[in-house]
């Protein structure tokens, strides 16, 4: 599919999805209302003292909420994309590197135990984002030799980190014992944009926006470094350095991302293939539609899932799963897609 | 341009995997590295494309040292043919020239005519116009290392190193991918398995055992039944190919281990 076409496509559906994200849900309002609040919003207009409550439910719920599904959405695609060339695996996720795991046992610590109480609603993403800086540093040391990070090392690293921190993790909603903190602990654990205020908005998008600044500017590495570090090397990339490099870009986008929203799974495993799928395996061209597709998707996922069984949100994970495998088994049947050589 | 180690040695793990290793291969020149089964030729290839780091020792580049340049700067000018030449993704034949133009690009440039120019030439020369949409990996052995001597060449090298370009091919592959080589050009350094390919190829040999450069010289003075004992432990004859005059080998058998 040409891209000239395809990403102005995609944006402009971004964007009317974002409408539509804070238009649908329960309340009844009609789309002329959910316009008037947003350009209210945006604009700093004014509103009558009695479209307060709907104001507040379209724009300070409903819109970060969207717009923060978005960001979530693009980052995990970007880096599902950027993890999968730096352990050149295909079967590779944001989560393999054992971040996403780290950032849960902070989560919960806060969730649980009340940890860290003194940050008020800061806690939990707080928390969360230093937990996985943590995991970064001590999946980094782990894995490291002499000549850099070696794809298998750090796969391993990652995987066997990721059972270690869930361990911890079980652990604590076992201690603690307490229902609906359980509940949260799960909810948090499947994911979801429940959370999302303003507030969490700003540092996930600067981390998102500044983590596909570095990709966007890496493709051309990135497609080299696929190839094998032998072939890298030989076309003037050094593969150990640049491994180092993705490492710490990946790990601060997936911390960010994972402490505003849980480790929302799928997205970043599928996305990637589903991308490749339309317009191939050149990092260039994957990196300009993913983050929008991802982005498209989790609006979407986000909106039924508060809508499908209203009042009772569903976790975010069961549904991208839901809405993503038929999708994806779709355009995997339609397409000779070569997927590790087979 | 010529390529030139001094007293290059690597130690990994505390093992030695080259000692000492001083070669010259001069400007067009056709130069082979041959030697049994973990010899040290691919390590030695290896620190001079960049994939490891000599552990003391230098690689000059028409006298310029290697590791003072960038990577990108000695990508330029030289290109190579790793053996580990897999990947997970299904790039096309097209893309995988292209990365070929990597270390001219600019990183956020789109790619000029000429590069698209070039890597279209690059591929015409090794007759695989007619591959370029076609997955990477879908294609035959003897394809997938025309495109990648497709993708040494787009980077308008002026040296190609080559670590066993022919293992896995068959005979009319083998000769072709060497002959493209050949025709490029280029200087050219290549470990070889096939003393007879290499004697018919190379104007230089250099034999390495142990991760020594044991003898060296045009093949016809290397290739001796003595130095075949001592290095390869077969016994073998040599004859003269009736047509090129080129030394070839014929193997007898093998020589009982010395105890």
């Amino acid at each position: 599919m040409p891209l000239p076409l395809l990403v102005p496509a995609l944006l402009a559906a971004t964007l009317v999805s974002l409408v539509c994200g804070a238009g649908l849900g329960a309340s009844g309002l009609t789309w002329s209302e959910v316009l008037r609040y947003l350009w209210a919003g945006l604009s700093g207009g004014s509103i009558s003292p009695d479209e307060v409550p709907a104001y507040t439910i379209v724009w300070e719920l409903r819109f970060p909420r969207a717009v923060l599904a978005a960001v979530v959405g693009a980052g995990l695609s970007a880096i599902g994309i950027a993890v999968q060339a730096m352990v050149r695996n295909a079967l590779a996720d944001p989560f393999v590197l054992g971040i996403s795991s780290g950032a849960a046992v902070g989560a919960n610590a806060v969730l649980l135990f009340g940890a860290l109480g003194a940050l008020g609603v800061w806690a939990l993403s707080t928390a969360a984002f230093v937990s996985a800086l943590a995991a970064m540093a001590l999946v980094y040391a782990v894995a490291r030799t002499p000549r850099g990070l070696t794809p298998l090392r750090l796969v391993l690293t990652g995987t066997a980190m990721y059972y270690g921190f869930s361990a911890i993790t079980t652990f604590m909603v076992f201690a603690a014992e307490r229902g609906e903190a359980a509940r949260s602990a799960m909810m948090w654990l499947l994911g979801s944009l429940g959370g999302a205020s303003w507030g969490s908005v700003p540092i996930a998008a600067v981390a998102v926006c500044g983590g596909l600044a570095h990709l966007a500017w890496s493709a051309r590495r990135l497609n080299a470094l696929a190839m094998g570090d032998e072939t890298a090397a030989a076309l003037g990339v050094d593969a150990g350095r640049f491994r180092k490099e993705l490492f710490v870009v990946c790990a601060a986008v997936t911390g960010a991302v994972v402490a505003v929203s849980g480790a929302i799974g799928f997205v970043g495993l599928m996305v990637p293939h589903a991308v490749r799928m339309l317009v191939g395996a050149d990092h260039r061209r994957l990196l300009a539609v993913a983050p929008l597709l991802g982005a498209l998707l989790l609006i979407w996922v986000d909106v039924l899932s508060r809508t499908v069984l209203a009042p009772v949100e569903l976790p975010v994970g069961v549904l991208t799963a839901a809405v993503g495998v038929p999708c994806f088994v779709l355009l995997m049947r339609r397409n000779s897609y070569s997927f590790g050589g087979a | 341009m010529h390529i030139e180690t001094t007293a290059l040695s690597v130690e990994i793990s505390g093992a030695r995997l080259v000692q000492d290793i001083s070669l010259h291969a001069a400007t067009g020149q056709f130069v082979g590295l041959v030697g049994p089964n973990g010899s040290g030729k691919s390590t030695l290839l290896r620190t001079v494309y960049r994939a490891l780091r000599p552990t003391s020792g230098s690689v000059l580049l028409d006298g310029d040292d290697l590791y003072g340049m960038s990577a990108r700067e000695s990508a330029r000018r030289l290109a190579a043919l790793p053996q580990e030449a897999t990947t997970e993704f299904d790039f096309t034949v097209a893309e995988v020239v292209a990365m070929g133009r990597v270390p001219h690009q600019r990183a956020l440039a789109r790619a000029t005519a000429e590069d698209l120019d070039t890597c279209t030439t690059a591929l015409a020369q090794v007759g695989a116009a007619h591959l370029a949409d076609r997955g990477y990996l879908t294609l035959s052995g003897g394809e997938k290392q025309r495109v990648l001597i497709a993708r040494a060449l787009a980077q308008q090298p002026r040296a190609l190193i080559l670590d066993e370009p022919t293992n896995h091919l068959d005979i009319a592959q083998q000769l072709e991918v060497l002959s493209l080589v050949r025709g490029s050009g280029l200087t050219v350094l290549t470990a070889l398995h096939d003393l007879n390919l290499a004697a018919l190829h190379c104007d230089l040999l250099y034999v390495i055992e142990s991760g020594r450069i044991v003898a060296s010289g045009p093949p016809h003075d290397v290739l001796t039944p003595d130095l075949l004992a001592d290095v390869f432990g077969v016994r073998a004859h040599r004859v003269r190919h009736p047509e090129t005059g080129a030394v070839q080998l014929l193997f007898d058998r093998l020589l009982p281990t010395p105890s």
